[in-house]
């Protein structure tokens, strides 16, 4: 399994937006700080969020998954924003509704149809509420980085600290 | 029983529609029937109005189409989600 870019540097904790474009704009503009995606990853995430709304209802507090195509992406990686307030997000499959959203997983995939296991395993941290509950409370990156390394195979971990 | 299509789509692609496929093949063989699932951008959908029979979808769709359409958000939320499986298996019943 390739390897997956996942470390303190990509969880974002205490994130102070306005706005789902804010959100996404800080979160993008750190992905791109580590070369992970390009220029055009921001654009194109923010856009594809306007299209196709990735807010879901999940248990305790309601996460949003932004992700888009694969052409933007330089390197696998999943960023992790725990937002100070909510922020609306829309929700996935509707057109009108929006959630209020604290947690972003922002998905940076390098090729399609590959990462089912991981992103199975994603889903099943979505439906753990006490999971999202940890993340959503804590104060320590490298304890973040901790618990979804354990429900998470990542493969081979590179780039880190 | 003819084999049916299922198309499983999102708006990209390759995250959610790739969750969804999975729990779809798993259904598929518990169950087992024999299904053709394709799974495709929400915008190619329209390439395949002729052969699908069933469009499951994460994405929101405000088109018509011939098939019946059902929304996939249960298979990432975990909640409902026996209710969708049961929604797709009567389709695919049919």
């Amino acid at each position: 399994m390739s390897n997956i870019y996942f470390n303190e540097s990509v969880i974002l904790l205490n994130l102070e937006a306005a706005s789902k474009e804010e959100v996404l704009k800080i979160m993008g503009d750190n992905l791109l700080s580590y070369n992970l995606v390009k220029e055009s990853f921001i654009p194109a995430i923010i856009a594809r969020e306007e299209e196709y709304a990735t807010g879901l209802p999940t248990a305790g507090v309601a996460v949003a998954i932004p992700h888009t195509d694969v052409d933007h992406v330089q390197r696998k990686a999943i960023s992790v924003g725990v937002l100070k307030d909510a922020v609306e997000f829309g929700v996935m499959g509707d057109d009108k509704e929006t959630i209020p959203v604290r947690i972003v997983f922002l998905l940076a995939m390098d090729e399609s149809h590959s990462q089912l296991s991981l992103l199975q395993q994603l889903m099943g941290v979505f439906q753990t509420e006490e999971a999202l509950m940890s993340i959503l409370n804590e104060k320590n990156k490298t304890n973040i980085r901790s618990l979804l390394e354990e429900k998470l195979d990542f493969g081979v971990l590179e780039g880190e600290k | 029983m003819t084999k049916k299509q299922v198309l499983v789509a999102c708006g990209a692609g390759i995250a959610t529609s790739t969750v969804v496929n999975g729990a779809i093949e798993e259904m598929v063989k518990e169950n087992n029937l024999d299904v053709d699932l394709v799974q495709i951008k929400i915008a190619e959908v329209g390439g395949y109005v002729d052969t699908a029979d069933l469009l499951v979808t994460t994405a929101m769709t405000q088109k018509d189409y011939p098939f019946p359409v059902i929304n996939a958000r249960t298979f990432l939320t975990g909640i409902g989600t026996e209710e969708t499986k049961k929604e797709i298996l009567q389709e695919l019943k049919k």
